[in-house]
């Protein structure tokens, strides 16, 4: 049962959006979510609708796969927008009995919603096409220049790509030390909830200790095997920007400027 | 002098209590000394707690003697220069597969070593196609290790070894975790390396069974190495091997007893092909 987690989302297909580099997945990504909240006015949220419509397309990934992402998030929407249709001060629209819905508050509720749906469709878009690995590549080159301030980049990268590694390892683990307990008398399922976090402690602990000597085992096999940290070290994969990077750069600084002036001539009119 | 040199060599530990007083020290290897030659298929033999796989993490430079002496290579693994270099000339295979595979995807993994040596990209993809094609893996290059059997995985970690260009490969205990048939596909794999590559294999097992092809076989007890030979040599001393808790193959066995009962059937029987000889033999005399 634990074993069907996976981590990270990634849907296996050959497109365009699939070969671009990490490093532009990333910045487009960045760019995208800055994007959502500078523009103002809903030319700007035509356009970045468009624009990920476009990208949806081009990426082959059905739709299906961006709206299960949703799915963690309706709570929190449902709250933004109550809270923001109520709460913000103006011209009443609707009054029950104390609460009063605003102009206002529904034009910021609207935005705040569609802010939040296209943040989530977008960074989805990223993890869809992305395999962990590439993601952390990316990272790691991305923020290279942070060498320079003493940060451990390679390090933290290489422990990103560890943590994705032994997660199903973890899991199997967890599986099998919750069965050995079952087997034993072991009661997960019934209680309130502090007695099912206090059952919970003797799976820990031994997934705990199993843990530590993993990672005892890891880091003697990778000395084994030369690993120094990451000076000195050659790439097996190294990140080249090709022709359709410089191009998707191009499309996607095209696409902030296009909104930006959709926003201002909405506005002018 | 060999690619594996151990003179007198000793290794304590340190036993404490809570407090972390001195409670005592275990010789964990005591006073071995080997001398392993180049393209030897070694065997080291002994139970659980024989110190031997204490003694192969020297041979890497993952341990250091207490006392005494190790060259790799011609090269003293206490001097802290030269422990990269030990490292890349003698390759190193662990117990638990699934604690010794970093990369996600199989051909990512075999690329660690000559990542982490600085070897070219290019020379990287030849490597790592050449050492999964010499395992027997190179289909499954882009599988995550997460979905490869027992033996499928040690036979990755192995060509991550030989993808280093190593002179000499120690395998501790490779087979402990396998089932029979993931035993016989990574024993299989190791001997082609020797046969075929010509690189040094240091097996450390406990199965008897995979040591028959050896050209030299050490049986270490209690930190000692007790008995040491050919296979043939070593395994017609049965009853030793008895007291020492090791198991000798069925075949040795039953014709070590066979031959107790005065039947004319020789010392150090390894096979059945062997034995079916001598049988038909014993045969022909009566």
């Amino acid at each position: 049962m634990l074993r069907d987690i996976t981590l990270g989302q990634y849907y296996q297909t050959d497109s365009v959006i699939h070969r671009l580099d990490p490093r532009v997945k990333l910045a487009a990504t960045i760019i995208f979510i800055i994007s959502l909240f500078l523009f103002d006015g809903i030319a700007g949220y035509v356009v970045a609708a468009a624009f990920l419509v476009l990208v949806i397309k081009l990426s082959r990934v059905p739709f299906k796969f961006m709206v299960k992402g949703m799915k963690a998030i309706v709570f929190l929407l449902m709250i933004t927008v109550v809270f923001n249709m109520f709460l913000t001060p103006g011209e009443p629209l609707v009054t029950l009995w104390k609460l009063k819905i605003t102009k206002e508050g529904v034009k910021t509720a609207v935005t705040m919603a569609i802010r939040l749906v296209f943040l989530v469709i977008g960074s989805s878009v990223m993890t869809l096409t992305t395999t962990p690995n590439h993601l952390t590549d990316g990272m790691e080159k991305m923020m290279s220049p942070l060498k320079k301030i003493k940060l451990p980049v390679h390090e933290i990268a290489m422990m990103m790509s560890i943590a994705l590694r032994f997660i199903p390892i973890l899991m199997e683990e967890t599986d099998k030390i919750m069965k050995a307990q079952i087997a034993r008398g072991a009661d997960f399922e019934s209680g309130n909830l502090i007695k099912k976090a206090k059952s919970m402690v003797p799976l820990l602990v031994p997934l705990f200790i199993s843990a530590f000597r993993r990672a005892n085992d890891l880091a003697m096999a990778m000395e084994a095997r030369c690993y120094r940290g990451g000076e000195h070290r050659t790439k097996m994969k190294p990140l080249h920007y090709e022709r359709r990077d410089y191009i998707a750069y191009l499309v996607v600084i095209g696409y902030l400027i296009v909104g930006i002036a959709a926003g201002k001539i909405v506005g002018m009119l | 002098m060999g690619i594996i040199k151990i003179k007198d060599l000793v290794f304590e530990y340190i036993r404490r209590d809570e407090e972390g007083n001195v409670e005592g020290i275990t010789k964990a290897v005591d006073d071995v000394n080997l001398d392993i030659k180049q393209g030897d298929f070694v065997a080291i033999l002994g139970h659980n707690g024989s110190g031997k796989s204490t003694l192969a993490k020297h041979m890497n430079a993952i341990l250091y003697p207490s006392e005494g002496t190790v060259w790799v290579d011609g090269k003293n693994t206490m001097n802290e220069e030269d422990v990269w270099d030990i490292r890349q000339t003698a390759g190193m295979v662990f117990q638990n597969p699934d604690n010794q595979i970093i990369g996600q995807i199989v051909e990512e993994d075999v690329g660690f070593g000559p990542e982490n040596m600085g070897v070219a990209t290019k020379e990287i993809w030849e490597r790592v196609e050449e050492s999964l094609k010499a395992v027997g893996m190179y289909e499954f290059r882009k599988h995550s290790p997460n979905k490869l059997s027992g033996g499928q995985k040690q036979r990755v970690s192995i060509a991550g070894v030989i993808a280093m260009h190593p002179k000499c490969i120690i395998l501790d205990e490779p087979t402990a975790m396998l089932d029979p048939k993931g035993r016989k596909e990574v024993i299989r794999a190791i001997r082609a390396l020797n046969d075929v590559e010509k690189i040094t294999v240091i097996l450390i097992t406990h199965y008897m069974e995979e040591v028959i092809y050896a050209d030299k076989v050490y049986v270490m007890d209690k930190g000692k190495v007790t008995m040491q030979g050919t296979p043939k040599e070593v395994f017609s001393r049965v009853e030793e091997l008895k007291e020492l808790r090791l198991d000798v193959p069925q075949v040795t066995l039953l014709a070590h007893e066979l031959r107790k009962e005065g039947f004319p059937i020789p010392q150090g029987i390894l096979t059945k092909e062997d034995f079916r000889e001598a049988i038909l033999k014993c045969q022909e005399e009566f």
